[in-house]
């Protein structure tokens, strides 16, 4: 008896079996497994995972700055120093890139409060630490904006009641959360003015109710996250020291 | 069963155990009843290594190398077995941002994955870096209502396939959700999305009309149910509205369910949608059974959840 005759007679089995019966479906189960410490751990999979794992490890705690203090979103109520800092470091950042491509300089940065999502602790600065203050992929535009819908923009800030960061616009507002002044670059905003004003892609496209970016008189697309802006101004510097400053203030009557 | 069949198959399956004295008795079950296994995974967006103890949701739970052994030791017990995935295997940790979805496709085709759908994470890298980590992976991406022509993923994804197991057809087909004001246009590109009703006509049609299929699975990212937006069609929406459907594998919601949902068809049977959260801490199983008896019923067969 040769295996060739008994994998012919096994293939006769299967071949007869098929003809003769045909199958109905007669019954479902279904569960869900839970996937806990009860489960053991293929080896493997493991092995191959490691080296990846490592590297990252590896990376993201590398050290980039120091920072002198722990830095939260909530140690103001216009702007914080947290705040400021990522629009700075975005302004310094993306404009160079911006100037390169258009000859155009960056107006004002704008941001939002909730997308700081985390604090900056003491002490070292690591690839990690942009990860964690900016875990998702959104990357930075420019918008060209008119001088009317700028007000917008202003009044949609001066209603808020939150620190959205800002770079290089100064605003100032009443007890009644009017606008008082806005100013940019020292002058106030003119109507037939354009405006160049970076954002990311999320609130372009109308994230936190900002529906001022469209329509508008163009926009250009930096192909720059945000993350990698922090990472870029993190390399940079040596220690961050950001302070809560006059940029978005508000003045009793 | 013919008497001239009978005496055939007798001296044959005789004649083997003579010969070999292999599993005559498992040939007299598998000729009598069949078993296939379905496993399915959704929205494990990168989570590749297992939560750690601080976790305030997940802790000490999921794990890809954990999912592994799990599925190997079902396979032992039932080789007949399926595994698929309903979409977003990208985004969310960062072996995605560093890798671009490399490892994550490189375990899922260690782990044996019969075929994924494509979530609207899965165009996070662009529709290009979809197309970038193909090679990593050694299984199908089957989505019926991307209409992926004048894209690099053309000829790249099936719109379904058939599997078969124990001489059980399972056609499997997918359903993507609409990409417009969810992902990028820069992303997605010239991605054309159908009419995820419509094309789960066509495909059933295909599926059981032509190719008579013995089991029908739809592996979609349209999300469980939608109660804000009723318009919004969804997995319980598809199931109402079409036939011929056994389970739709779903995801794109994160929606944890205690147990797979039964949902009435349009002709008034009984069919199973379901999903498992996400980030691959639950697995979903779902056994189907055969006989060569009719057992089924006016509402469907016998589903126990």
């Amino acid at each position: 008896m040769t295996f060739k005759h008994l994998f012919f007679c096994l293939f006769l089995l299967f071949f007869f079996s098929c003809k003769e019966t045909h199958l109905h479906l007669a019954k479902i189960e279904g569960k869900q497994i839970s996937i806990s410490d009860s489960i053991s751990t293929d080896n493997d999979i493991e092995v191959f995972i490691k080296p990846y794992r490592t590297h990252i490890q590896k990376d993201l705690d590398s050290v980039l700055a120091y920072s002198a203090d722990t830095y939260t979103k909530t140690d103001g109520d216009f702007n914080t120093a947290i705040g400021n800092f990522m629009a700075d470091a975005v302004y310094n950042e993306a404009n160079p890139i911006f100037k390169s491509r258009t000859g155009k300089n960056i107006d004002m940065v704008l941001l939002n409060h909730g997308g700081i999502r985390s604090i900056i602790s003491k002490g070292n600065i690591t690839t990690r630490t942009a990860f964690e203050l900016m875990p998702f992929e959104n990357s930075l535009l420019v918008v060209e904006m008119k001088g009317t819908q700028m007000d917008s923009l202003v009044a949609y800030l001066s209603k808020s009641k939150k620190a959205h960061p800002i770079s290089k616009l100064k605003l100032i507002i009443d007890t009644d959360f009017n606008v008082i002044k806005a100013t940019i670059d020292g002058k106030n905003i003119e109507d037939n003015n354009t405006y160049y004003v970076a954002t990311n892609d999320y609130l372009y496209n109308g994230g936190d109710n900002m529906t001022f970016f469209k329509p508008n008189d163009g926009v250009h697309d930096l192909n720059y996250k945000v993350r990698n802006a922090l990472i870029d101004n993190f390399k940079k510097v040596d220690t961050i020291n950001p302070v809560k400053d006059d940029r978005f203030i508000q003045k009793n009557n | 069963m013919k008497r001239r069949d009978f005496l055939q198959k007798t001296s044959v399956a005789t004649g083997a155990l003579t010969l070999g004295g292999l599993g005559l008795q498992s040939f007299t079950t598998t000729s009598k009843t069949s078993k296939i296994t379905i496993l399915h995974t959704n929205d494990v967006h990168s989570h590749i290594d297992v939560f750690g103890p601080e976790d305030g949701r997940n802790a000490n739970k999921g794990g890809v190398a954990r999912r592994a052994s799990l599925i190997e030791s079902i396979r032992n017990e039932n080789p007949n077995t399926l595994l698929l995935d309903a979409g977003d295997i990208f985004q969310g940790t960062p072996y995605f941002n560093y890798y671009g979805g490399e490892l994550e496709f490189k375990l899922m085709s260690m782990l044996k994955y019969d075929a994924s759908t494509i979530g609207n994470h899965d165009f996070d890298n662009g529709i290009d870096g979809l197309y970038a980590q193909l090679p990593h992976a050694k299984f199908d991406f089957i989505c019926s209502n991307y209409d992926f022509s004048n894209t690099v993923m053309n000829m790249h994804v099936k719109p379904y396939r058939i599997f078969k197991k124990d001489n059980i057809k399972i056609g499997v087909f997918g359903l993507g959700i609409e990409l417009d004001g969810l992902v990028d246009k820069n992303m997605y590109k010239e991605t054309k999305y159908l009419d995820p009703i419509e094309t789960a006509q066509e495909m059933t049609r295909i599926l059981k009309d032509d190719e008579t299929c013995d089991l029908i699975i739809c592996l979609s990212h349209l999300g469980y149910d939608f109660r804000d937006n009723p318009n919004k069609i969804s997995d319980l929406k598809l199931a109402a509205a079409t036939k011929n459907i056994d389970l739709i594998i779903g995801g794109h919601t994160h929606t944890f369910l205690s147990k797979p949902t039964i949902v009435k068809n349009i002709e008034d049977k009984n069919m199973l949608v379901n999903q498992v959260g996400c980030y691959g801490i639950n697995l979903g199983r779902i056994d189907f059974y055969f006989d060569s008896e009719k057992k089924i019923t006016a509402n469907g067969v016998a589903i126990t959840v």
